[in-house]
């Protein structure tokens, strides 16, 4: 299949950022949810298999599960998408941004505290995956 | 070497394992038996430890192998337009009749089994730091096995990401209470 798109620049530009933002934001949105939805869920009084099904549809009655888990496939077609165009070490080393998402989104939507090294680590993988772009040219 | 202390009587096992998250970089492994005080023995901590760092060798592959499998088989679909909504459903077809995909999304799968299994043997600040070793793999495995170019300074790149994994995973891996 011919991709037109390919001919002009700027749109190229523009859809790999779209594919990359809905990797990174609809991935990570996606954990959070899930995350939420588990938290508010409570974790398995055991592994025997009884309880484990019981935990799962108790969360299946939970909305944020349902949105999570739709940002999550969402996700991993945009992931397909990142992959038919571009290669496999660029693609996977820039998913790594998801670590500086989940850091503001865990801040701001779960209540978590994040501490100063965490805050050094997500500054390390922003610094990563710049250094992969620019390595790519 | 015991990495760490038996529970004594009627003490939590979890406990002690609190205790030793920055005690020390290996996996602070604990039986779940033992919480409660029982007759049965535990399995020998080498064996233990063995297993648990051959589920992570397995976890850093199994992944990174399913991104690879994923990229051979979009490789060979090509780039697709994703509008009009019929083209993307055309090509989602193509995606889910690719051999490779499967197989790719079988590794995945793989990956996420043993990832649960490691955690429940060891602890979230071992398992995730480990884990950050993956983003290498991936580089090595798509220069190897699709003859993917890697300029040096994706090489650096990788190394600073799988560095700021680690200093993320070193830290505590629980702050707040349920929501």
């Amino acid at each position: 299949m011919a991709a037109p798109i390919l001919v002009q620049r700027g749109a190229f530009r523009l859809r790999q950022l779209i594919i990359f933002t809905l990797i990174v934001v609809a991935g990570t949105g996606g954990e959070l949810c899930v995350s939420r939805a588990m938290k508010g869920v409570g974790e398995a009084r055991s592994l025997r298999p009884s309880d484990i099904v019981k935990v799962i549809l108790r969360a299946l009655r939970v909305p944020w599960m349902w949105l999570g888990v739709g940002m999550m496939a969402t996700a991993f077609f945009a992931l397909l998408a990142a992959l038919s165009i571009f290669s496999v070490s660029f693609v996977v080393p820039v998913t790594a941004l998801s670590y500086v998402a989940g850091a503001f989104g865990s801040a701001a939507f779960l209540g978590e505290r994040v501490t100063t090294q965490r805050w050094l680590g997500v500054l390390l993988v922003a610094i990563g995956v710049a250094l992969v772009c620019l390595g790519s040219h | 070497m015991p990495l760490q202390r038996r529970p004594n009587e009627g003490e939590s096992a979890i406990f002690l394992r609190r205790d030793n998250i920055r005690a020390s970089f290996k996996p602070t492994t604990y039986n779940r038996r033992r919480i409660r005080p029982c007759k049965q023995p535990m399995r020998p901590r080498r064996l233990f430890h063995l297993t648990t760092y051959l589920l992570i060798a397995v976890m850093i592959i199994a992944g990174p192998l399913g991104n690879v499998l994923l990229g051979m088989g979009m490789k060979h679909i090509g780039e697709f337009e994703m509008w009009p909504p019929s083209q993307l459903l055309h090509a989602g077809l193509k995606i889910f009749t690719t051999p490779t995909i499967w197989l790719g999304i079988a590794s995945l799968i793989a990956f996420f089994v043993v990832y649960m299994l490691v955690l429940s043997r060891a602890d979230y600040s071992f398992v995730q730091p480990a884990s950050s070793l993956a983003y290498g793999v991936v580089a090595l495995l798509g220069y190897w096995i699709l003859g993917e170019r890697v300029s040096p300074l994706r090489w650096v790149g990788i190394a600073v990401i799988c560095l700021g994994v680690f200093v993320v995973g070193r830290t505590n891996p629980r702050t707040a209470g349920r929501v």
